[in-house]
Order: structure tokens, then C-alpha cells, then sequence
């Protein structure tokens, strides 16, 4: 009955649209505008999509915006890109490979000849703020880290040389969110562990999604015997325990960054088969697929050309999902302290630190309320694409 | 005066949908009587179904609402009814059945299940009642070993099997008004006479009243009393069904009674070159069973059949649903696997890959019959169209591409614009055209089609077969021209062969096979398709 009806609402003449090769790639067609219309109309998701989008391309560029060393310096009539460029501390008189721009010579130095411009906050992930003065406790001890934020305690602060506490005190030097047990800046990791967490999830969530979508196809097209053995090999991968197979693997290789994304992809690809495996047994007996036979198109082909277009949607559908679960999964293993290597900017070990430090609060919540954000986020834009792509939609 | 049964008044219906607002029936009225059969007839999307179904309320509201309307039955204005007093009447009072036997029946209930939930959810009846009740029902719709098939499941069916048993819910409480949606639509046209003539004699035996809806004038001049033409959601004309069709008076219902699809094949030259043939050409899938997959039998979905087609001329197949027309097809393209040689201009193809039979593609083309399955709905309709000369001439530039593409377009009698829209855009003739135009483009010697009309309306397939003809003329093409419809068969091919469980029955020149069938089978499949009439029960199935 919907296509007859439908039938009527069909306009006999339309005015041609401007035919172009480019105008083709670039329009929408009309289902996926409205599509995008459904998603802009879920404001929930469509304000999650806002924010989180800006919170990546903000945290994209956070060298700029959190760092231990000047975006620009004049020095001595030259101007340099600190951030950018590790210059050798024999330009500014000093010693060391790669200088210390917080050095207090060094920052003497630039003062005299020149000028620096500073990113808003001055710390990167793993400077260590060493002009913290440290502050008493109610009985006038003096505790060292994690030193809690400025503006959250008023408890005294131990004596300390009055150049020190300048330099404590300026503006570009405030640890907003307090240190952590080693002295880091806890604003300054929080910003670099979200581009992290995000960068991995992405990556993990597109290699798994074309790994999965790539084997669920083949299945779904091939059918028969080549569907039988795999699905059977699926069942059996799938019921492996996987954490236990990771605290064993990290014992044995160093976890790094892409030897961790390798091991959590062994794991990640299958859950998108079932999905495009479904739509390829469904889509390979449908006309239009037959017709592409008829015209001479090989299998890979009518694969990209025909069938994948119908899987998409259910992948869209669950992508946003996805990127949320593997943020968790690296988050997890972090928290653990299997996952990437000490050092490294991560809001599991954020987590975990203020697990281990229960006396500073700051820790924990900062780390939770970030992880906890990160996420919600991603689930709303994930109600709002799955809303947006369900077809049974269109009649509300 | 006989009793108005069902009063409609001024009935209006809109549909919204994301801001638009869409008039499917605009202030129709009509009436029924005790013991009427009433015809809507219109093409697709001119409201009929939609005006129906409003007299049970069941549209997809809040979508759909009625601006204007009154629609009286058995003292009350339906339209204002409330939702507990129209459950009372929808099935008890008013039943209806659908066009589609495969999904208006729950694949999960069986049959007497779901006949037997009518008459307890509104007598609320004890089971060994409601089990002779349901026997006898089944009994009377003519179904064939009612005791068996009480706890068959749908899938168990036929189409035409099923399609009785759908009847036979619709009568389970002895309605006053059966509203029949297309009752044959999806059906063959031997069962398509069958349920008709049950039909026919399940109302003169109740007295019940019937709304028919359909497309098929062919049908409303067996079955209706009286005739509503209906288009673009109003009623045009109105009158008794023989007046109807000896006079009508608005010009659509003239259009609507002309659009038979008529005409006679162009004439062959013996001597043209073969084209296609084959020999004793087989089929076989194997039924597999046991944990060795042992290949213990095999259905013979085309059981050594040979024919041959020459330049120019059409080769009509015909059959009932599951006689193997669509495998041949299928197989003389190498698109099943098949056994027995096909030698296409002299060479034999059935030996070739898949990689040697690609450059043969582009010479052998094929049309479906679904115009909405045969066109992917994310492609636009040039995207669609240049796909086979992507494949077939890698070197064509996108210009000339283009031009092709516009050029096909304009032989099948569509705007070269039209390349630019999506296949949504377009309506089922308009879809059939487009993938007419697939075919086209690349030039082919032999097109396979496969029920290209049947998904159609009857005035658009009269305008299909009509360019089919034209195209075949100016191209000498070879058809392989696929169908269970007779007239269509009649209209377009020289040659016919009647198929039946994958053989040949009976073959011949189109007039030889139509004037003097020889067989039985021919003889019913000629009947039911030409007067709707049932010959020889034995012969066809049920």
C-alpha cells in the first residue's frame, strides 16, 4: 500500500537538476537529507555532536593550548616556533639537547633579548611543575603531591624563594585542576588523554569496522560452505576471554600505543559481522543485485557497489557505540596499568591514581567527570544517528 | 428499495508526513447494499485502497485523518466511532482481505490457530467447537484435505492455498461486508479464476455484501454488480457494470477500457540467424539430507527443454508460478548453473567463466519484473543506466557516457533530464522504462524478459508492450518474453511454449497455440486468463 500511495505523490515534471560530475559526489541524495534532518531535529544529539566535535578539534591542537614551552619566541632578533621546533639550548646560552623553556635561566634569558608568547596553560602531560612551594597540612607539615588547585584549598603554603612563588602565582602557570602524585599538571593530561583516548577509539573502531564489515560481506555474498566454516570460526574466536588473553599478551610484548590498538583489534572486528552478514544474504538475492550480474560486473563490484550501501546504515547505526566501547576498553586496560606505557597521558591512570589517592579528590573526579562526559556524549549522538537512520521514522 | 448496507459521504483523506500534506481521496461518496458486489477500480495510487480501508479504520493514523466525511454502517458514523466499538465491528461485521496471501498470514500460528482466534475473540467459543467450525470453513472455501492442513503452517501453502484460507478468516463470523484489497492480484491466473469464482459463489450462498478493489477491469466485468471508477483520489464515474463497459461516459474510464494491451507481433523472417538455442537443457538442484550431505534427489526446475530463437522475433513462455520459467531465463543468461548445451550466434557459452562471459554480457541483456526490485534505491537513475557501459567500454568519457545514458532515456520515451533524479522519483511504468533503458544502452542482440508488465498497471502495461514492440523492430532484438499473462503473451510474441513443471507441454506459433490448444493445461491456462473461467480442475493447480 506505501509504494502506491506514494506513487501518487510522485511530481510527473520536475525542472532538471544542473548535471556535474562534481555536484553529484558532494549533494546528499534526498534520503540521506532527510536523514540528517531527523538527526538536526534530535537536539540532544545534535548539541552532543556540537560539543564533542568541538572538544576533538580543540583537543586536536593541544600543543598549542597546553604546553611547557612558548608558541612564539623572539630571541635576539629571530623568531622562533618553540612549539614546533626542539631547538638546542646552546641557542639561549644553556647546555642541554633540547631546552627547558621553564628553566629559570632560560626564561631570564628570552626576557632580556626578546619576547615569548605562552599557550594559556603552561604545562604539557608530562612536565612536572618543580615551582610548586607545597603546602602545610592543619598541623604545619608540609605535604608534597598531589598538590590539590589553588582555588580549592585556602591551607597556607610553605616557605619558598619569592621568585619561585611569582612564577607559582602567574596566570599561565596555574594548575587549575591541582598535580597528581608526580606533579603533573591534571588539566594538561586530561586535555592530551582525551586526544589520546579519542585518536585510539577512532582507529580502533575504523580498522575493526572495515576488518568486520570487509568478513561479514564476504560471508553474507559467498554464503554456503565459505558462511558455514566462518561462522563456526566466529563462534569460537568470540567466546575467547579476551582480557585474560591481553594481561598475557602485554606480559610478553612492550604496550605501546599501536601494539595495544593491534591487540584490542583482534578482538573488536567481530561485532560487526553478524550485522553485514545479515544484509549481504538479504541484499545478494534482490533484483537490481541479479541485473548488475546480468550486466557483467564482477563480485567485487556488485560487493562495493550494490550490497555495501545497504549494510551501511546498520554500521552507521552502531558506530558511535562502538568508538564509546573502545574508549572504554583502552580506559580499562589503563586503569589496570596493562595498557599504554607509564607516562602517557591516559584517563584510566588518571582514574587510577585518584583510586590510589582517595586524600585528593581532584584525582578521581576530574577523571571521572571527563569519562564520564566522553561518553554520555557519545552515546546521545549514538541515539541520535540510530533514530535518524530508522526508517519506521519518517511517519512521527 | 433494497437496504444501504454502507453509506460513504464526502469522505476525504490526508496523509502528512515530515510537512508535506498529501490528498489521497478527496470527498468521495458512495454507497453499498445488502447483497452487492461494488468494484472500485482505478490505477495504483488514485486513492481506492485508501478510501476502504478508511471504512475500518484502519489507516495509519495520526498520519492519515479525514477533514471532511461521514461513512454510516448499521445506524452509527463509523468515523466517529470509538476504537472499542470498531473492534467490535472489523471482523465480526466488516472483514477484509488482502492482495498478498505470503504476508497477511502469520508464518508463526497455524492455520486453524489463526482462523480459530476470529470466532473466539468475538464468540468466544470452547475448542472442539471452534475446530469443526474452522473444518467446515475450510471446507467451504474449497480447501483440498481440510483435516490435514488444520496444523499446517502458512509456508506449508500455496499462494492460492493460502489466499482461501484467508478468505476463510475473513468469512469465520459470517460478515455483512467483505471488503476484498485486490483479492488476485499475486496470484496466478489459473487460481486467480479459481478464488474468483469462489468469491462469487461464497457471497450468492451468504448474501453478504462485497467491495471489491481492483485495477483489473477484467475481473470487476465477472464480478461486480456496480462500478465506481476512481482517479486521482475522486470518483469519476459510477453506474451499473454492464453500463460501464458498453457506455462509458468520462473519458478516464474510456482510457482505463482501451488500455488492454492489443496488437500482434511483428512478422519473422525464417532465415534470420539463430541467436540463442539450446538442447535438452537441464536444471537440477540436488536436495541434500543426512550428515554427509548426500545428494538423495533433485528438483527439476527445468527438466531438458531445447528451443531455439531467431533475429527478430519473440519467444513467449508461459506457465503458472514454479512451472521453471524464470530458472530458464535465468539459465540461458548463465546465471544458474544449468547442464545441456546454449550456444549464443553459433558459439557455445555454457563452458565459459565468468571472466569470458563478461565481453557476451554486453550482447544479452535482461528486464525484470519488479520496477521497485530491480533498481537500487541509492543510485541515481544515470548512475544506474552507465553502469553496464563502465563495465562494458571503460574507455567511454563521462560526457559521452552522459549523452548514451540521455540517448536511452529518450528511446524508452523518458526526459534525458531525468538521469539526474533517484528511482523514488519516478512511478512503477516510468521505473520499467528505466530499466528497459539499462537494457538498452548497451545494444544488446537478445533480451531476456522476465514478467516485465506484471507488476504494472493495466494501462501501463499496454504502453510497455507497446514500446517493447517498437524497440524490437527498430533493433531486429530477439525476446525471450517470460509470462503468466496470456494477453500479454498474445500481444507480443510469435512463438509460444507452455511450460509445466519444467517441461515443455506444448509449443508452437502464438496463433496456433491460442486458437487450437491441444492440451488440457493449455486449455485451463488459456481460459482462466482470457474469461476468468475454470476448465479442468485436474489440470492446473490449486
Amino acid at each position: 500500500m506505501d509504494t502506491r500511495v506514494e506513487d501518487g505523490v510522485v511530481p510527473t515534471v520536475r525542472k532538471a537538476r544542473i548535471p556535474s560530475a562534481w555536484r553529484r559526489l558532494l549533494s546528499l541524495s534526498p534520503i540521506n537529507r532527510r536523514r540528517w534532518r531527523n538527526f538536526k531535529a534530535n537536539k540532544r544529539g545534535y548539541w552532543s555532536l556540537r560539543i564533542f566535535l568541538a572538544l576533538f578539534a580543540v583537543t586536536l591542537f593541544a600543543e598549542f593550548i597546553s604546553n611547557d614551552r612558548p608558541i612564539i619566541a623572539y630571541y635576539k632578533g629571530e623568531v622562533l616556533f618553540p612549539v614546533l621546533v626542539d631547538y638546542p639550548e646552546s641557542k639561549f646560552g644553556g647546555f642541554l639537547a633540547v631546552t627547558d623553556y621553564k628553566d629559570k635561566l632560560i626564561l631570564e634569558e628570552i626576557k632580556e633579548h626578546g619576547w615569548a608568547i605562552w599557550p594559556p596553560i603552561g604545562y604539557s602531560y608530562n612536565s612536572i611543575n618543580f615551582d610548586y612551594p607545597r603546602i602545610k597540612n592543619p598541623t604545619g607539615q608540609c605535604l608534597g603531591f598531589p598538590g590539590p588547585p589553588s582555588w580549592a584549598t585556602n591551607a597556607e603554603l610553605c616557605e619558598a624563594p619569592q621568585d619561585q612563588l611569582d612564577r607559582y602565582h602567574a596566570l599561565g602557570n596555574r594548575n587549575w585542576l591541582g598535580t597528581d602524585d608526580q606533579g603533573r599538571d591534571v588539566l594538561a593530561r586530561l586535555i592530551y588523554g582525551f586526544r589520546i583516548s579519542v585518536l585510539f577509539g577512532l582507529l580502533l573502531t575504523i580498522f575493526s569496522s572495515i576488518i568486520g564489515v570487509t568478513a561479514g560481506a564476504v560471508q553474507g555474498y559467498f554464503g554456503g560452505r565459505v558462511d558455514l566454516i566462518f561462522q563456526r570460526f566466529l563462534e569460537i574466536w568470540s567466546s575467547i576471554p579476551s582480557l585474560f588473553v591481553l594481561i598475557i599478551i602485554s606480559s610478553v610484548l612492550i604496550p605501546g600505543f599501536w601494539t595495544l590498538l593491534i591487540v584490542l583489534l583482534l578482538f573488536h572486528w567481530v561485532y560487526l559481522v553478524g550485522v553485514v552478514r545479515a544484509e549481504f544474504l538479504r541484499g545478494r538475492n534482490f533484483e537490481y543485485v541479479t541485473a548488475a550480474r546480468a550486466l557483467g560486473l564482477s563480485d567485487t563490484r556488485i560487493m562495493f557497489k550494490h550490497l555495501l550501501p545497504n549494510a551501511v546504515v546498520a554500521t552507521l547505526t552502531f558506530l558511535p557505540f562502538k568508538l564509546s566501547g573502545s574508549i572504554t576498553a583502552l580506559t580499562a586496560l589503563d586503569f589496570l596499568g596493562l595498557g599504554l606505557p607509564p607516562g602517557s597521558p591516559s584517563l584510566g591512570e588518571l582514574l587510577a591514581q585518584g583510586k590510589a589517592n582517595l586524600q585528593a579528590p581532584w584525582l578521581g573526579l576530574a577523571a571521572f567527570i571527563s569519562i564520564a562526559g566522553l561518553l554520555t556524549l557519545l552515546i546521545f549522538i549514538g541515539e541520535a544517528v540510530r533514530d535518524a537512520l530508522d526508517p519506521r521514522k519518517t511517519f512521527q | 428499495m433494497t437496504n444501504r448496507l454502507v453509506d460513504v459521504r464526502n469522505l476525504s483523506v490526508e496523509f502528512r508526513s515530515s510537512g508535506n500534506l498529501l490528498q489521497a481521496v478527496k470527498g468521495v461518496s458512495f454507497h453499498i447494499d445488502d447483497g452487492e458486489i461494488v468494484a472500485l477500480v482505478g490505477e495504483s495510487g488514485s486513492g481506492k485502497t485508501v478510501s476502504a480501508l478508511s471504512i475500518l479504520k484502519l489507516l495509519p493514523y495520526p498520519a492519515a485523518h479525514h477533514p471532511t466525511g461521514e461513512i454510516h454502517f448499521g445506524g452509527q458514523d463509523l468515523l466517529k466511532a470509538p476504537p472499542a466499538a470498531m473492534q467490535e465491528i472489523r471482523g465480526e461485521k466488516i472483514s477484509i482481505i488482502f492482495q498478498e496471501p505470503m504476508t497477511s498470514l502469520n508464518p508463526l500460528h497455524t492455520i486453524l490457530k489463526q482462523v480459530g482466534e476470529v470466532m473466539k475473540v468475538h464468540h468466544g467459543l470452547d475448542d472442539n467447537t471452534v475446530r469443526e467450525a474452522v473444518l467446515e470453513l475450510l471446507r467451504k472455501v474449497g480447501l483440498v484435505d481440510p483435516e490435514k492442513r488444520l496444523n499446517a503452517y502458512p509456508y506449508q501453502l500455496s499462494g492460492g492455498q493460502r489466499q482461501r484460507v484467508m478468505i476463510a478468516m475473513a468469512l469465520a463470523n459470517k460478515p455483512d461486508l467483505l471488503i476484498a484489497d485486490e483479492p488476485t492480484t499475486a496470484l496466478d491466473v489459473t487460481i486467480q479464476a479459481q478464488i474468483l469464482e469462489l468469491l462469487k459463489n461464497l457471497q450468492r450462498e451468504t448474501g453478504m455484501s462485497m467491495l471489491l478493489i481492483t485495477h483489473d477491469l477484467g475481473v470487476v466485468r465477472k464480478m461486480a454488480d456496480r462500478v465506481y471508477v476512481m482517479n486521482a483520489g475522486e470518483i469519476v464515474e459510477e453506474g451499473k457494470t454492464a453500463d460501464i463497459f458498453d457506455r462509458p461516459q468520462h473519458a478516464y474510464t474510456r482510457h482505463l477500457l482501451s488500455a488492454e494491451p492489443r496488437g500482434a507481433p511483428p512478422s519473422t523472417d525464417a532465415n534470420a540467424p539463430v541467436v540463442l538455442e539450446t538442447e535438452n537443457l537441464k536444471v537440477w538442484f540436488p536436495i541434500r539430507k543426512g550428515l554427509l550431505r548426500k545428494t538423495v534427489d533433485y528438483v527439476k526446475a527445468v527438466d531438458g527443454l531445447s528451443l531455439k530463437l531467431r533475429a527478430g522475433e519473440t519467444l513467449g513462455v508461459v506457465g503458472e508460478s514454479g512451472s521453471g520459467k524464470t530458472t530458464l531465463g535465468l539459465a540461458l543468461l548463465r546465471l544458474v548453473s544449468s547442464q545441456g548445451p546454449i550456444a549464443y550466434i553459433g558459439k557455445r557459452i555454457d563452458g565459459l567463466t565468468s571472466r569470458a562471459m563478461r565481453p557476451l554480457r554486453k550482447e544479452m541483456q535482461v528486464v525484470f519484473q519488479d520496477p521497485y526490485g530491480s533498481l537500487s534505491p541509492r543510485l541515481s537513475v544515470g548512475q544506474i543506466i552507465e553502469e553496464g557501459l563502465q563495465i562494458q567500454s571503460p574507455s567511454m568519457d563521462f560526457d559521452e557516457r552522459r549523452a548514451r545514458v540521455g540517448a536511452a532515456l529518450k528511446e524508452v520515451g523518458l526526459d534525458a533530464d531525468g538521469q539526474d533524479r533517484y528511482p523514488h522519483e519516478f512511478s512503477g511504468g516510468q521505473r520499467q522504462r528505466i530499466a528497459i533503458a539499462r537494457a538498452m544502452v548497451l545494444e544488446p542482440k537478445f533480451v531476456l524478459l522476465d514478467e516485465p508488465t506484471s507488476a504494472l498497471d493495466m494501462s501501463v502495461q499496454a504502453q510497455i508492450v507497446d514500446l517493447l514492440r517498437d524497440l524490437q523492430r527498430r533493433h531486429g532484438l530477439a525476446y525471450l518474453f517470460i509470462s503468466h499473462d496470456l494477453k500479454v503473451v498474445r500481444a507480443l510474441s510469435n512463438y509460444t511454449v507452455v511450460l509445466k513443471n519444467g517441461r515443455v507441454v506444448e509449443e508452437g506459433s502464438t496463433e496456433e497455440v491460442f486458437a487450437n490448444p491441444r492440451e488440457p493445461y493449455t486449455r485451463a491456462l488459456l481460459a482462466a486468463a482470457l474469461d476468468m473461467a475454470v476448465v479442468d480442475r485436474t489440470a492446473v493447480a490449486t
